[in-house]
């Protein structure tokens, strides 16, 4: 059905092994284990195939630009597809914000303009982050998981709902 | 609370005068910093304000003295002497919180104290790709009656414009 197991009571999953070393299945044949919340998901993007989703679409972002016959037309913003939907905000300043989500997920707007205010404050505020280099910062992390979540919740509907 | 502010700010003005001993260089790297501040800001100022991109240098003042300013230092500097070309504009500022309770020595008359605003404006003008000069002309710490700021815009930067900006 591709779907993958992505968390089991909360704590996230590596392919088949668990955030402590147990292995999944497992886990989840041992009735002493039950009651047990399990996340589903689509599988998660490797760092790798992100770089190479980011690079390949930014440059169809600018060739989308050019090939529209609107005068002074942006770059792609929204592509949907059956099983996702990739959503692309970019700022005055050139950065890129892309969302891989759900078809049905509303809100994605909003998400985007609160990623980049997550951005702003955990990753550039952070004097120890090198602009342009990869973010590895914890309370960009949490941040941003709780405005994934906070969309997530809200579901097709977006916040309010 | 702006005491804090303006402690700090003074306590890195004196020390890059220990560091670097000579106006000009403690100039240039308050003008550096400066640059390394504003190419952040911006983000979070764009992030912030929803202001959208500006269709002249006019709408640049605009946006830089009243809004901007008024973000970051809550004052909001009046925008005077427009040059015939609209490419060159200056900030009036009565008053200036990096500049509370400051007197400049006598040994440090080339000293431009509030260099780090010209950085922190270059480098956030030159993330939305223009390029601009900014230097002080008036300063109360130098005795005179208000302070100064001179912005000239000196081209569109052309590489790397982010896509559907031509």
């Amino acid at each position: 059905v591709g779907h993958a197991v992505l968390a089991i009571n909360g704590a996230e999953v590596n392919g088949r092994v668990t955030a402590d070393g147990k292995d999944v299945m497992e886990f989840l044949s041992n009735p002493a284990n039950y009651p047990v919340s399990i996340r589903f998901g689509r599988h998660r993007l490797s760092s790798n195939e992100k770089l190479m989703l980011a690079s390949m679409f930014h440059s169809l972002f600018a060739i989308g630009s050019q090939l529209s016959p609107e005068v002074g037309s942006s770059g792609i913003e929204m592509l949907e597809t059956d099983t996702f939907k990739l959503h692309c905000f970019q700022t005055l300043t050139g950065i890129k914000f892309m969302v891989l989500a759900d078809p049905r997920q509303a809100g994605i707007d909003a998400l985007l303009r609160k990623i980049y205010e997550i951005y702003s404050d955990f990753a550039l505020k952070n004097p120890f982050y090198s602009l342009e280099m990869p973010i590895r910062c914890e309370l960009f992390d949490q941040n941003l998981k709780l405005a994934l979540e906070a969309a997530e919740k809200a579901g097709p509907f977006g916040p309010g709902s | 609370n702006s005491e804090l502010f303006t402690l700090t700010y003074g306590a890195l003005v004196t020390q890059l005068c220990k560091d670097y001993e000579n106006d000009e260089d403690v100039n240039k790297q308050l003008d550096k910093m400066g640059y390394n501040i504003g190419v952040r800001l911006i983000e979070d100022f764009l992030a912030r304000s929803s202001v959208g991109r500006c269709h002249d240098f006019r709408e640049t003042a605009d946006v830089i003295a009243k809004i901007a300013f008024k973000m970051y230092l809550g004052i909001t500097p009046s925008i005077t002497n427009w040059s015939p070309g609209g490419d060159e504009f200056s900030l009036i500022l009565e008053n200036n919180p990096l500049v509370d309770f400051v007197e400049l020595p006598d040994n440090h008359s080339s000293l431009i104290y509030s260099n780090l605003l010209c950085g922190v404006l270059r480098g956030a003008l030159e993330m939305v790709q223009m390029a601009v000069d900014v230097k002080f002309v008036q300063d109360t710490l130098k005795g005179d009656s208000v302070t100064e700021i001179r912005m000239k815009f000196i081209r569109r930067i052309e590489d790397n414009l982010p896509a559907g900006e031509e």
